[in-house]
């Protein structure tokens, strides 16, 4: 498959991706409104118009600001030139490599070895860096780096996975907050009877089954696409060993990166969760000796 | 009289639809042209990016090590050269030459601890090593760029339409084996 299939698929799917969540959303306002409302259909339909205004909204904020959203989150700082010239020019170089602009370069103040990218398109992307990197690992090492990173940049990857870190985010929240509503204040019509009761129990499976799908969504999101980036990575760096090495110090180095969240892990370079913990369960990357195994046989 | 409307239907699909493969693989050889030039646009950046810092670079390290005579006539030289290279070819040779020069020049200055240890020349030599892998990086861009050109305006169809709207092939930015490789430089 050449590239611009690839490209073209990515869109789609962060289209198709976006209105998944949106009829998630929908349903989640519909139980809401039956839990809520009894059996009154206007409650229940203006619980769906908020829950699809909602989801409208957030599209287009996870469309839009998501990339602010995720260097916000990283405390992600802009690289300078006087400090990060060998990190600047392997962007800059990379960026001729892939033929897209160069895009804005960043700096996370954390000491694991990781990396990410984000943004709607490539006019519209960010590279970051974290300060571990930069120190730990050597220019070809970085450069691997870059361009497994710079690979999701070009095929659109980072705009699925952009669009990702603010709808995840959202459903968890949602759902969370209905459950401890109902942990509260729920049941108020307590003696409506047995159907009332299975609506309760629906909505309350509905509202811890929504953030476990999500989160499935993101994890089959992401982990094909860390293969492939490794792969194209290699392709535009034409150096596989550089980015195998570099995989192979984060292997070796205990950091975690501290300035990731639930809703940011799946951006990253390397699973930002190290091993034994719990995150690991829902790993978003696939294991670091697969990735070096495949690079080497390059 | 329905068979005739019919064949005259059939006929006229057939028209249109080689006519918008006509169109579509046209402009997509535009497209693939274009960005052929616009990666040429890149080497030239780089390489003049490079031209300009070659000037500064000999003059920090002519500050420190003025005996090395021979190194600066020589980086001079390729610099010129480069600078007279009009041709694809003859670029490729010329860049590879002050690759080869700058290579020298970077060795004697292992020679002078002082001249090292200095700021200026640090960011100088950050700066070419720099420039140095954004050569290798758009003369790379460039000829994958070729290579698609290239493959689209040789394979049938697309060929006949190559041929009928004179669409030439192009010659590839050629470098030797050993010189894919940017030039290794130590700042450790």
């Amino acid at each position: 498959m050449n590239a611009f299939d690839e490209v073209a698929k990515n869109k789609l799917k962060s289209y198709l991706l976006m209105f998944l969540f949106a009829l998630i959303l929908i349903g989640l306002g519909y139980v809401f409104g039956m839990v809520y409302g009894g059996g009154n259909s206007f409650i229940i339909y203006s619980f769906m118009l908020i829950a699809f205004i909602i989801s409208v909204l957030m599209a287009l904020a996870s469309y839009f600001w998501g990339d602010k959203a995720a260097l916000e989150i990283s405390k992600a700082r802009p690289a300078n030139r006087r400090e990060h010239a060998h990190y600047i020019n392997s962007v800059e170089g990379l960026a001729i490599a892939a033929q897209v602009p160069v895009p804005k370069i960043y700096v996370i103040p954390d000491q694991s070895i990781n990396a990410f990218a984000t943004g709607r398109d490539p006019e519209h992307a960010s590279v970051a860096v974290t300060e571990g990197a930069l120190k730990k690992l050597n220019r070809v090492e970085l450069e691997g780096v870059i361009a497994h990173e710079m690979s999701h940049v070009k095929n659109y990857d980072m705009r699925l996975m952009t669009v990702t870190v603010i709808l995840v985010g959202l459903i968890a929240l949602l759902s969370d907050l209905f459950i401890r509503s109902m942990w509260f204040g729920g049941g108020r019509d307590g003696d409506n009877g047995k159907g009332n009761t299975v609506i309760l129990l629906v909505g309350i499976a509905l509202a811890i089954l929504a953030p476990i799908v999500a989160e499935l969504i993101k994890l089959a999101i992401s982990r094909k696409r860390e293969y492939a980036a490794d792969a194209s990575g290699a392709v535009l760096s034409r150096h596989p060993q550089g980015l195998a090495d570099a995989l192979k110090k984060i292997k070796k180095d205990s950091e975690e990166t501290k300035l990731a969240t639930k809703a940011t892990a799946h951006l990253y370079f390397s699973n930002p969760f190290k091993k034994g913990s719990f995150s690991n369960l829902f790993s978003t990357h696939p294991p670091l000796d697969e990735r070096i195994r495949k690079l080497e046989a390059m | 009289m329905i068979g005739e409307i019919m064949i005259e239907w059939i006929i006229t699909i057939v028209v249109v639809v080689i006519l918008l493969i006509l169109i579509l693989m046209y402009n997509r050889f535009v497209v693939l042209r274009n960005r052929i030039d616009n990666a040429w646009a890149q080497i030239d950046v780089q390489l003049k990016r490079r031209f300009d810092l070659i000037p500064n670079l000999v003059e920090t390290v002519k500050g420190y090590a003025k005996h090395e005579k021979k190194v600066f006539t020589e980086v001079t030289k390729a610099r010129t050269a480069l600078m007279e290279a009009k041709t694809i070819p003859e670029k490729a040779k010329a860049n590879n030459m002050l690759s080869e020069t700058l290579k020298s020049l970077f060795a004697v200055a292992e020679n002078y601890p002082k001249l090292e240890a200095s700021e200026n020349f640090r960011m100088l030599q950050e700066e070419l090593s720099g420039t140095e892998s954004k050569i290798a990086y758009s003369r790379q861009a460039y000829n994958d760029s070729v290579l698609s050109y290239n493959n689209g305006i040789q394979m049938f169809p697309g060929s006949v339409i190559a041929g009928m709207f004179s669409f030439k092939q192009r010659d590839f930015f050629k470098t030797e084996e050993k010189e894919a490789q940017p030039v290794k430089v130590q700042f450790e």
